[in-house]
């Protein structure tokens, strides 16, 4: 969109959930139910987030359905003009709620899995869970939500993925995102684990392919390769403060999920500021807004108008400085880092270190 | 196998995509089109075609419409438009 307004909002809404996957992109730290904004708080937020040009709402978590005023704020979200998708596990969905969200204007509902084989999903998910998604899989198509299955990808599921892009279809589903595991936070802490290799990449971006073509106007399929296994860097969320903000469980407003691992960088409170003034002229918003922070070799790169220098996140997690081009781009001898990554030694599978069953306090 | 979804003719009834939706967006002024993870800002041409993909009325009805309402010959314009969306699967042939 060409204009310095947002499009998107996540707001987490707590941090709570019943699933444990170990690549969780909640923070390592994660914030404690008292610490979460209020239902009106939420609200007044949704209308500012509107009025400053957010067009899309992500509900999302932790797990969402924990918070039991979900409906009032979706409500309010969409008395307001947003577009809102639930992001869930499906944990929690009930008939009585699914029928509520869709009296009140709710338009899509994605939901996780964690692999087409039972087992191996539960033991990703650290919960019983297969039944309870796919009993919400159910609702969610009988009552007519748009409905998207998401699946994030890794070693010990992506040899499955066509088994996956099919389990999505049978489910119903209107669109299936598949994205590899991105290595902040939890999922660094397991890359080890997580971490797939290049023939696994390669086969499954082949199968992918197929996939998209043989499901045609029938399921939308997006597939994001790993990045470490790409010569140039994604362009996270079309450039830092562009288009993109995230309103973590306590207020605090993100340029991006994975912001506050950048130590240093300090988030200003919607309790404290206006989202517009945040969006505007807060710290966290302007470091990396545009190109005049880059470094060599992005500064001169022609490469900067089309990915941005890539994740500051990851650069910063990487080489401890988030002004660092993307540790994943070729053009920069950081790249040796991520190339090292890659020949890491791999773990077993499953010697995951989980989040954490109660919370941290923050 | 079933004909291409995302190739118009003439004759093709074009149904805006099941899971987006026109709206007008009074922060920017301008009429978009929402869907899953996604929207696109229109202009009030881009939204006058949309509006009459219903999927009962045909490309050459939607022409005929919009050529009597501008006073001109649109066709080129709007069947370069109508494609466009069909490739991008926000409008699907029917």
């Amino acid at each position: 969109m060409p204009d310095d307004r947002p499009t998107t909002l996540l707001a987490e809404l707590t941090h709570r959930c019943p699933l444990h996957c170990p690549y969780c992109s909640n923070p390592i730290e994660l914030m404690r139910a008292e610490a979460e904004l209020t239902t009106e708080e939420w609200k007044r937020v949704f209308s500012e987030a509107r009025s400053l040009g957010v067009l899309q709402l992500g509900l999302s978590g932790g797990e969402p359905l924990l918070r039991k005023d979900l409906e009032d704020m979706a409500a309010h979200a969409r008395s307001v003009g947003l577009y809102s998708t639930l992001v869930t596990s499906g944990l929690g969905l009930t008939r009585a709620r699914a029928e509520r969200l869709k009296e009140i204007g709710l338009e899509h509902i994605q939901i996780s899995i964690q692999d087409s084989d039972p087992e191996v999903a539960e033991r990703i998910a650290g919960v019983r869970s297969v039944r309870h998604k796919q009993a919400a899989a159910q609702l969610v198509r009988e009552l007519g939500f748009a409905f998207t299955v998401n699946v994030v990808l890794h070693r010990a599921n992506l040899d499955r993925i066509e088994q996956i892009i099919d389990l999505a279809a049978n489910l119903g589903a209107d669109r299936v995102e598949l994205a590899n595991t991105q290595y902040y936070g939890w999922g660094l802490r397991n890359r080890s684990a997580l971490q797939p290799t290049r023939a696994q990449v390669e086969r499954s971006r082949e199968v992918a392919e197929r996939a998209i073509q043989r499901y045609r106007g029938r399921m939308q399929i997006t597939y994001v390769l790993p990045d470490y296994y790409e010569a140039f860097p994604k362009a996270c969320y079309g450039g830092w403060g562009k288009l993109y903000l995230v309103i973590a469980p306590n207020g605090h407003v993100l340029p991006c999920h994975g912001a506050t691992q950048i130590t240093g960088l300090s988030f200003d409170n919607i309790r404290d500021h206006s989202l517009d003034w945040i969006w505007r002229e807060s710290e966290a918003f302007t470091l990396f807004r545009g190109d005049s922070w880059m470094k060599e070799p992005c500064r001169s790169c022609p490469r900067k108008a089309v990915d941005f220098g890539g994740c500051r996140c990851q650069a910063f997690a990487l080489t401890g400085d988030a002004a660092n081009t993307d540790p994943v781009c070729t053009l920069t001898p950081l790249r040796q880092i991520v190339d090292q990554a890659l020949e890491e030694p791999a773990l077993s599978d499953y010697q995951y270190r989980y989040p954490s069953e109660a919370p941290l306090p923050v | 196998m079933a004909p291409d979804s995302r190739v118009l003719t003439a004759d093709s009834r074009p149904k805006l995509w099941r899971l987006a939706r026109l709206d007008f967006d009074p922060v920017r002024q301008r009429p978009v089109l929402l869907y899953p993870e996604g929207a696109v800002l229109l202009n009030d041409t881009g939204a006058a075609i949309l509006e009459l993909c219903d999927g009962a009325r045909s490309v050459a009805d939607i022409v005929t419409i919009l050529n009597e309402r501008y006073h001109a010959d649109v066709e080129a314009d709007v069947t370069e438009y109508l494609d466009q969306m069909a490739q991008r699967e926000l409008i699907r042939a029917g």
